[in-house]
């Protein structure tokens, strides 16, 4: 019982970094309906930003007072990753709007690699690690199973992790739905030519879409440079395809789907390495992804899809 | 304001070049932006934990040579009244390049027919690593006409078509391993075993659309590169199955000994034999490949296929058995990836997970997509530009003599070619060679434009 | 067309010899029930016609038949051979089989069938709404493609067209003059090698015929295929079906242009919210009131082009435009109804008040005659057009609040008194009427009161607009 709480609370933890990206992608394949394969490596890009403000103004301006510290490096990963975000968009996707649709899928595959080389060449390729920075946490219950005691802990880090999640998303939501920008993201989803006709600037508004994108796995970046203490070039890939995961398996297009189904996914991968075996963990996530699709092709919380003839 | 007679150029030219001063100042700024934390600051790991290091000197000439590049782009390209890209534009269109399929076809088969002797004769010192480069070409030329059956004709987008060519390359390897097969004996296994990894993988998945294919058919790839790097007593897990059997030529082996082919033809032995015998095997495999493709496009399946691309609906209303068209697309399209992978295990020698990752999948559709979607020829071209470009990039060495001794172009090698990969893209998104052949003339062969071909978006 | 005599229904030619039949067929999407308890018959060798309104449940039906909806209940059966194969129905429906095929004729029940079978073995072909090409490849091949199947077998699956067998360069060959035959009929033959995207609208609904009659089916579905043709390709469709029918081919299609309609069908269904509502030869329907009325009491649908119905439609408004005065004089309220419809047109058709009284449910409580401040105008009410006032009238229903105190059971049998069950609460009747006899308004009577919308009324302005342009 103890183990599974441990396991249910680090499920969450490991979910809501999920979400965040996942979020990211189910906006832009909700508005321009393509798979941004490059968010992922934004995300990579967020927690490197993260990382150098974070040395930046611990060892330059010798900054101590861990909260501020966090509260600057958030702010500044957000507004320097966002630029990226931002930039992918402006470069790789917007002259192909229209055009083709696999074109724009193959464009992200490139911006993908084109992110994960240039961090590589101007980063190197070896991890960096970062010591933990915020540590401690409060003891939630004590007991016994057959290896000998256990504690179920839910540490600082977690809280703050699972807290800043469940703030993002009412203020994100807040934004989708009681904003004019938000109006616009909703029009343009529905149908971007008839928004457009109706003065919308949708160019703008797909180019805000990006920039929310990118801040949230900024967010994401640090809370897993923090959570983890090890980031590499490569981080991007592997989260990106289990965020992206998430976000189908919720229901692409549907926020509350991509934090239900990053969620899901971060219990499926906890779970599963706590019972079964750590190697099969990305296996699970997998299969559970191609059965939910199998037997509930739009997803979780998505529209089902009426074949119209 | 002077005159307003005199003046009305005037502005326009001067707001010509404030515009493009702004607009350079502004792509400048940006990549001070992105490039702060990148090419500004470097974090590497100390005795101690990290440490930073500055380089404003490399972000500071990165910023002028953006404004200086774009600066020059906005006055003769972009802005300029007469681009100086102009006659090149000209000079491009006025080529049909789909005109030129051919032609270009028949030189590009003549010289890949005739290409080990033209690199042994006339690259004598360099022929080993030209040829392995062919081969390698022709890998991915294989492999992406496989997966061109899959997307190019049936319009379903396969992520995962790696998977097919790890289950063609570990067949052989397990095959040879286990029960001794041989390279000609374990080729149609394994072909088949990818054929019906296929059928296996299609017959839960293909009623998902467009996207969800895709990211299913991922996940499959990934799923089955997994299972091989975990299941250590069967695949050997990340150390690989080495050791595996180069081919043979009925029985002759490319070796020193007294049996082998040199010995046997009374000739000098020479490494360079077993290349040669490599290419024209992938070289085989490749044209038995695009032979089959073609002439499947012409049979009631091929045009299934792409009427299946076209219009999923339509095709049920006349009666097609639109499950079974896609799985003998992802069949075959498959059981060509598990022969071009029994053929990378024997060429390798050697094979581990490490060679099946996504990344190669997302190489062989960007070959596909690049071509065109269903050109043959397009794949050819893209295959290498793509392929034989980037590893041209190990030639550079002279390039360290300009940046430093430190300057390794390899390292770079994937930069580029994503970056090719955007640029092409946003050139020609609907790749290089677009226009469609019918199947079946009534009077008069008239190509078909690429605007109207659908990609099989799965509605 | 002119032998079915109008009024032996019993002995119709698509009762006797049909090629479907369908049978108690219900389609529920959720809680909308697009189509309910529809039966029909569609003659082997007729042209058939199904229309209605807007929303009526006609593509619906469409895509039960061809298999692209599972219909929630009933049966739908295709007959290949004469006759109605009652026993052959009946032990292949007791089979759990889906179909059974014998020389002397053979059953299909298309309900169980996947929708591709329904073509390739039942052989019912069918067309779109909107129209689904093959855009990318050219004429010929989209007709190709469509031989598919005999294709298929011809190439042995395939296997034996890699290596070129003898047998599929013929049946090859042979393909490629079918299409060819379908292409001269269709007057595509020149543009053969053209990709079909870019031929002219009129051209591709023309193509997408041929393209279904290369399947060789019995029964052909047309999903309005008249839509956005102008006359003269009108015309020239006109003159396609009848070819395809004396080539031996049923068909059944959904049509708006009642021009086509009226010109080629032998037999007209019509549908309104799902319901059948009339079926017979074009004559028997033209003159139905209960189809008029379907056409009429639907706002938005004022489409109709045959100047028969025309005419019918604008001496019901006529009637209509003075109800009160003649039912005050008039107490009697069961004559009133039956004299007022019978008086223009004495058809048979109208139907008496009387046999009103056997409808499910409760009717309503009505007064002798209207209060002393004069009848309500009900026509505010959206939904009710002039020719339901007038029922209602013979009812005794004159006030916004007396409909208001219906209850289900009322609001039941009017439904079915008038002919359209489900539409009273569909369209909300009640509560449209609660709102207006608290002397509040609705969107609806707001845009009546200005004059957008005609009622019944001869003192507005648009009161006689609805006869003339309906």
């Amino acid at each position: 019982m103890e183990y599974f709480i441990q396991q249910l609370i680090n499920g969450l933890t490991l979910g809501s970094i999920y979400g965040l990206i996942a979020i990211g992608y189910t906006m832009v394949y909700g508005i321009i309906g393509m798979i941004n394969f490059a968010h992922g490596d934004i995300f990579m890009i967020g927690a490197f930003i993260a990382l150098a403000v974070f040395l930046i103004l611990t060892s330059v301006f010798g900054f101590a007072f861990l909260p501020l510290v966090l509260l600057i490096v958030l702010i500044v990963a957000m507004l320097f990753t966002s630029a990226w975000g931002w930039t992918v968009e402006r470069l790789a996707y917007r002259p192909l709007r229209g055009s083709f649709r696999l074109a724009p899928l193959i464009t992200a595959i490139g911006m993908s690699i084109v992110l994960q080389n240039f961090v590589q060449v101007t980063q190197g390729a070896r991890v960096k690690p970062l010591p933990p920075q915020i540590q401690g946490g409060v003891t939630l219950m004590e007991g016994m199973n057959e290896n000998g005691p256990i504690v179920v802990q839910l540490s600082y880090m977690q809280m703050i992790i699972i807290l800043s999640t469940v703030v993002l998303m009412a203020g994100f939501t807040l934004l989708i739905s009681r904003t004019a920008l938000g109006r616009a993201q909703r029009a343009c989803e529905q149908d971007r030519k008839m928004a457009a006709l109706l003065g919308v600037n949708v160019d703008r508004t797909i180019s805000l879409t990006f920039v929310m994108g990118a801040a949230l796995a900024a967010v994401a970046g640090l809370m897993f440079l923090l959570l983890y203490g090890v980031i590499d070039f490569y981080i991007g890939f592997l989260a990106g395809v289990k965020a992206f995961t998430a976000a189908v398996l919720g229901g692409i297009g549907s926020l509350p789907g991509a934090m239900l189904g990053g969620l899901l996914i971060g219990l499926i991968e906890v779970f599963w390495s706590g019972y079964f075996t750590v190697e099969y963990k990305d296996v699970a996530a997998f299969s559970i992804l191609a059965i939910v699709l199998i037997f509930l092709p739009s997803g979780l919380l998505g529209k089902p899809e009426v074949e119209k003839v | 304001m002077a005159t307003s007679t005199s003046s009305l150029p005037a502005p326009a030219r001067s707001s010509s070049l404030a515009d493009s001063l702004r607009d350079a100042g502004t792509a400048a700024l940006l990549v001070l932006v992105l490039g702060f934390f990148f090419l500004g600051v470097r974090t590497d790991i100390a005795p101690g934990g990290l440490t930073l290091t500055f380089r404003w000197g490399l972000l500071i000439s990165a910023v002028a040579v953006v404004f200086a590049g774009r600066l020059a782009l906005n006055l003769f390209v972009f802005k300029a009244k007469q681009p100086v890209t102009g006659r090149m534009a000209g000079i491009l269109e006025g080529t049909d390049l789909s005109g030129l399929g051919k032609w270009l076809s028949r030189i590009l088969l003549a010289f890949a027919i005739v290409l080990p002797f033209f690199f042994t004769v006339f690259f004598p010192d360099r022929d080993r690593q030209y040829i392995d480069l062919a081969i390698l070409i022709m890998t991915y030329i294989m492999l992406g006409w496989g997966l061109n059956i899959v997307v190019g004709l049936a319009g379903l987008l396969d992520l995962g078509y790696v998977a097919f060519y790890a289950v063609g390359a570990y067949s052989f390897a397990l095959l040879a391993q286990n029960f001794g097969f041989g390279f000609w004996m374990a080729l149609p296994l394994a072909g088949l075993l990818a054929a019906f990894w296929g059928v296996i993988l299609g017959f839960p998945v293909l009623r998902l659309r467009g996207d969800y294919l895709a990211i299913v058919t991922l996940a499959f790839g990934e799923i089955v590169r997994i299972v091989l790097l975990n299941w250590y007593q069967f695949t050997g897990g990340p150390d690989g199955i080495s050791g595996i059997p180069r081919p043979t030529l009925l029985g002759l082996e490319f070796s020193r000994g007294d049996d082998g082919f040199a010995a046997f033809f009374g000739l000098q032995y020479d490494s360079i034999h077993r290349y040669i015998y490599l290419y024209y095997i992938i070289f085989i495999l490749a044209i038995i490949t695009n032979v089959v493709t073609m002439r499947l496009r012409r049979l009631p399946i091929g045009r299934a296929w792409e009427a299946l691309r076209e219009d999923e609906i339509a095709c049920r209303s006349l009666g097609i058995n639109t499950t079974n068209t896609k799985l003998t697309a992802f069949a075959i399209g498959a059981m060509f990836g598990g022969f071009a992978g029994s053929f990378f295990a024997t060429r390798q020698g050697f094979i581990s997970p490490e060679s099946f990752t996504f990344l190669e999948s997302a190489i062989i559709l960007a070959i596909v997509v690049l071509g065109g979607l269903g050109s043959q020829i397009g794949v050819v071209i893209a295959s290498v530009v793509m392929i034989g470009g980037i590893e041209m990039l190990r030639n550079l060495g002279f390039l360290s003599q300009i940046f430093g001794p430190g300057f390794d172009p390899t390292q770079y090698r994937m930069l580029i070619f994503g970056l090719a990969m955007v640029m092409i893209m946003v050139w020609k998104p609907r790749g290089l060679i677009s226009t469609r052949e019918p199947t079946v003339v009534l009077k008069e062969k008239k190509r078909i434009g690429a605007d109207m071909v659908a990609q099989g978006e799965g509605h | 067309m002119e032998q079915t005599t109008p009024a032996a229904s019993a002995g119709n030619r698509w009762d006797v010899d049909p090629v479907l039949t369908v049978e108690h067929l219900t389609m529920r999407f959720g809680g909308l029930v697009a189509v309910n308890d529809l039966s029909f018959n569609v003659g082997r060798g007729d042209i058939t016609a199904l229309i209605g309104p807007n929303g009526a449940g006609k593509t619906t039906v469409f895509n039960c038949v061809t298999g692209f909806y599972k219909p929630t209940e009933g049966r739908i059966v295709m007959r290949h051979g004469p006759g109605l194969q009652a026993e052959a129905v009946d032990a292949v429906t007791a089979s759990g089989l889906r179909y059974r095929s014998m020389p002397e004729g053979s059953v299909f029940l298309l309900e169980r069938m996947p929708d591709f079978e329904i073509s390739q073995i039942a052989k019912v072909a069918r067309t779109f709404q909107n129209i689904r090409l093959f855009g990318g490849m050219t004429v010929l091949e989209n007709l190709m493609v469509a031989q598919h199947n005999a294709l298929m077998r011809a190439s042995a699956y395939t296997v034996g067209g890699i290596f070129g067998i003898p047998g599929f360069k013929n049946a090859e060959k042979a393909a490629i003059d079918k299409a060819r035959y379908w292409l001269e009929h269709v007057n595509l033959i020149e543009r053969a090698d053209d990709p079909a995207a870019d031929l002219p609208y009129g051209a591709q609904r023309r193509l997408e015929i041929a393209r279904a009659m290369c399947t060789d089916p019995q029964l052909l579905c047309l999903d309005e295929p008249a839509a956005g043709l102008n006359p003269r390709e009108s015309a020239e469709l006109n003159r396609i079906l009848q070819f395809i029918r004396q080539e031996g081919t049923s068909i059944l299609l959904i049509e708006h242009d009642m021009g086509v309609v009226m010109e080629i069908s032998d037999h007209i269904i019509v549908l309104d919210y799902g319901v059948k509502i009339s079926d017979g030869a074009a004559d028997e329907v033209r003159t139905d009131p209960k189809v008029i009325a379907a056409y009429l009491g639907v706002d938005d649908e004022a489409e109709i082009d045959v100047p028969e119905i025309k005419q019918d439609v604008e001496e019901v408004v006529h009637v209509a435009a003075a109800p009160a005065a003649a039912a005050t004089r008039k107490p009697a309220r069961k004559k009133a109804a039956p004299k007022a419809k019978a008086a223009p047109k004495a058809k048979a058709a109208a139907r008496p008040a009387d046999d009103a009284g056997g409808h499910a449910g409760t009717r309503p409580a009505g007064l002798e005659a209207p209060r002393a401040a004069g009848a309500d105008n009900l026509t505010l009410i959206k939904g009710v057009g002039p020719a339901s006032e007038k029922k209602l009238n013979a009812l005794g229903i004159w006030h916004f609040d007396q409909l208001a105190a219906w209850k289900k059971k009322e609001v039941e049998w009017v439904g079915a008194y008038l002919a359209f069950p489900g539409r009273i609460e569909r369209e909300e009747w009640v509560k449209q009427a609660r709102t207006l006899a608290k002397g509040g308004k609705t969107a609806f009577s707001k845009r009546v009161a200005k004059g957008e919308v005609p009622t019944s009324r001869a003192s507005k302005p648009a009161a006689r607009g609805k006869g003339g342009k309906a």
